[in-house]
């Protein structure tokens, strides 16, 4: 256990976020300047594949806690097993993905290390032996250099960030069993998968939808319905529609705050300073405004697409193209265009 | 039930904010609660609703955090503290930690904890685990309802993966996410009170704490490259048309 930069793999029931495998390899970059390899931490049950993954995606190491205890993610017993070794091991760099797990177990393990968290980093650079983070604040309205004095400095990196590395079917390394720790101050009673499609923190690609979704007076809804009912009816028919435009595309859906707050789509789609951060290489923004919430969300997109009536909406000024019309007619015809040209 | 909620002071989120000489600045935008924040209070609002007991709104910053606690206040919470002291200012997010534990330890009984999930100028999300950790307490991160029956709680949380339940026994410490609810207005009668409210001041020795010491520093703060992008607009006699040249466009792009 000598290598000096260690990445925490963050699962959940042994499917890794791909923000592990871009940390293992934003692991490597940091191990060419500091010397030594990268150790890999794989936590769980029945995770033995998952420490065969971390090798294929560049992990010269794996300390695997696989045990029964640690069957479910619980922030006492993860981090207490991440404190452990690392208190007895000694790293000078943790890095963890920034998930909801990633921020819990990197904030705790700093109290029991007396460290400190380099949060949301987007990139690394290495002065001395010091690593030093840029991160967003204010909602990536600034950038932030930061670095932690003391060791190890833990740092959760964000997303997309970082690119995947390579993977190298076969690749392995030195596997080492190490025991859990910690005794857990939560129980996991159940569990209920949020319904399909791609998770929107990962996606390459997000079609979204605001409250234009629901300005569509070409449609009549079924009868007895009453305003804000008829409202809503139209915005889910326009969801369906973004939804037919994403499944061509492998998108994620997405949504603005308006949209959720009528009761559009659940809160899960909100991209935005009260949503999700995302960083697609192709956002579309259908029917959004581009309030400077919703932009501190998607801003740093690779390409962004605004559709909207409007020629004066804000959204068009950080979007690459634009198209200035109504999206129940663009959108549409953008899918059929879409899967013409892709062979769907 | 003694209940505890935590807010911290931020720039509006409409504020424009930039680096002027090194410095962070949002020129006349307003001081507000930190928007997550106000979930925290909601959640702690309803928990007093529905088993009696206290809310104490708790902010450590300067003289300006006052404004927070009495938003708090407003909304409906029972007294608020501001903990202020030299010492505090620029400290990373383990030794707020510290300091908002000693607070927790002091005020002494709470049953329940709650934070915001971030403050939306430092953006960490970190310091409710941090303060959980040191409190050796529960963490219940990212509810979504909360149910309490004697001294156990049932959490439901939202998760990257779904909705997860969980439970643990009081006290325990929570961060809130949108699904709560929408936080409360405050009423006319709320937003009077708090304006004659006095909100005690806690400084280190009050708290009876050494300054704990940080170890993160952000030695440069800058504003975010510039963008160059000048929007393409598509035009066309037709959607189809339109939607052609658009698909073409995307495709040349490489982000298909
Ligand atoms: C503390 C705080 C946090 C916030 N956090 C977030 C956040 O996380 N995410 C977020 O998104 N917002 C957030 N907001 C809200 C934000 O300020 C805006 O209110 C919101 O983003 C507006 O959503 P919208 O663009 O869908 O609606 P609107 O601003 O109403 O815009 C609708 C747009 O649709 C266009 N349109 C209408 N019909 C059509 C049509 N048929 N075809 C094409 N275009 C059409 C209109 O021209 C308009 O531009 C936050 C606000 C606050 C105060
Ligand atoms: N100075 C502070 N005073 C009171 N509460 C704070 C302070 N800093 C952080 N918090 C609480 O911790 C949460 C997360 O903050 P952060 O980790 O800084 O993103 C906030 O939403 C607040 O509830």
């Amino acid at each position: 256990m000598s290598n000096k930069i260690w990445v925490y793999v963050d699962h959940f029931k042994g499917e890794a976020l791909p923000a592990s495998w871009e940390a293992i390899g934003a692991g490597k970059t940091l191990a060419e300047k500091l010397g030594g390899g990268v150790t890999a931490l794989v936590f769980g049950s029945g995770v033995e594949d998952l420490a065969k993954t971390a090798f294929e995606y560049g992990a010269d190491e794996v300390l695997l806690a696989d045990d029964p205890a640690l069957s479910d993610y619980r922030p006492e017993t993860y981090t207490s097993t991440l404190s452990k070794l690392a208190s007895e091991s000694n790293p000078d760099v943790i890095l963890l993905p920034t998930t909801t797990r990633g921020r819990e177990i990197a904030g705790m393990a700093a109290v029991d290390l007396e460290s400190g968290v380099l949060v949301d980093v987007i990139a690394l650079d290495v002065e001395g032996d010091q690593v030093v983070a840029t991160r967003p604040i204010y909602a990536g309205k600034l950038l932030q250099k930061t670095l932690c004095a003391a060791k190890p400095q833990i740092v959760t990196l964000r997303g997309r960030a970082f690119p995947k590395p390579e993977r190298q079917e076969g690749r392995t390394g030195t596997l080492t069993k190490v025991a859990a720790a910690g005794e857990p101050l939560v129980t996991v009673e159940g569990y209920q998968e949020s319904e399909g499609g791609v998770s929107l923190t990962d996606a390459s690609i997000i079609v979204s939808g605001g409250r234009g979704t629901s300005n569509n007076p070409a449609l009549t809804p079924p009868d007895g319905m009453d305003e804000k009912e008829a409202e809503i009816w139209k915005a889910q028919q326009g969801f369906k529609m973004l939804g037919e435009l994403a499944s061509v595309l492998g998108a994620a859906v997405g949504a603005s705050r308006a949209a959720v707050d009528a009761g559009y789509i659940p809160y899960a789609h909100q991209v935005g300073q009260t949503g999700k951060v995302v960083s697609p290489d192709l956002y579309i923004a259908c029917g959004i405004s581009g309030a400077i919430q919703h932009l501190a969300g998607m801003r740093t997109s690779k390409v962004i697409v605004a559709i909207n009536k409007d020629p004066e909406a804000p959204i068009f000024k950080v979007a690459r193209y634009g198209v200035v019309g109504d999206m129940h007619q663009i959108v549409p015809a953008l899918t059929e265009a879409f899967k013409k040209k892709l062979g769907k | 039930m003694k209940i505890i909620a935590f807010v911290k002071q931020v720039p509006d989120s409409a504020a424009t904010v930039v680096v002027e000489d090194g410095k962070v600045s949002w020129g006349d935008a307003p001081l507000v609660i930190n928007p997550w924040d106000e979930y925290a209070v909601e959640a702690a609002l309803q928990q007093k609703e529905a088993h009696g007991g206290t809310v104490t709104a708790i902010s450590m910053g300067d003289e300006s955090a006052k404004e927070a606690l009495k938003h708090a206040l407003a909304m409906g919470c029972n007294e608020a503290i501001l903990i202020s002291d030299p010492a505090l200012a620029n400290v990373d997010t383990r030794a707020t930690a510290e300091v908002l534990a000693a607070a927790v330890r002091k005020i002494g009984d709470a049953d329940m904890i709650f934070f915001g999930r971030q403050a939306i100028d430092g953006d960490a999300g970190i310091t409710p685990a941090q303060t959980a950790r040191i409190l050796g307490l529960p963490m219940l991160s990212f509810a979504a309802s909360i149910s309490v029956e004697g001294d156990t709680v049932k959490v439901e949380r939202s998760i990257e993966e779904g909705r997860q339940i969980v439970s643990a026994k009081l006290p325990a410490v929570f961060t809130v996410v949108k699904d709560f609810g929408e936080p409360r207005y405050p009423s006319f009668m709320g937003i009077r009170k708090a304006a004659r409210a006095q909100i005690p001041v806690w400084t280190l020795a009050d708290l009876g704490i050494e300054a704990p010491k940080s170890v993160v520093s952000w030695p440069e703060i800058m504003n975010p490259p510039k963008r160059e992008v000048t929007c393409e607009f598509i035009e066309g006699d037709s959607p189809e048309e339109i939607a052609e040249k658009l698909a073409d466009k995307l495709i040349a792009e490489k982000v298909l």
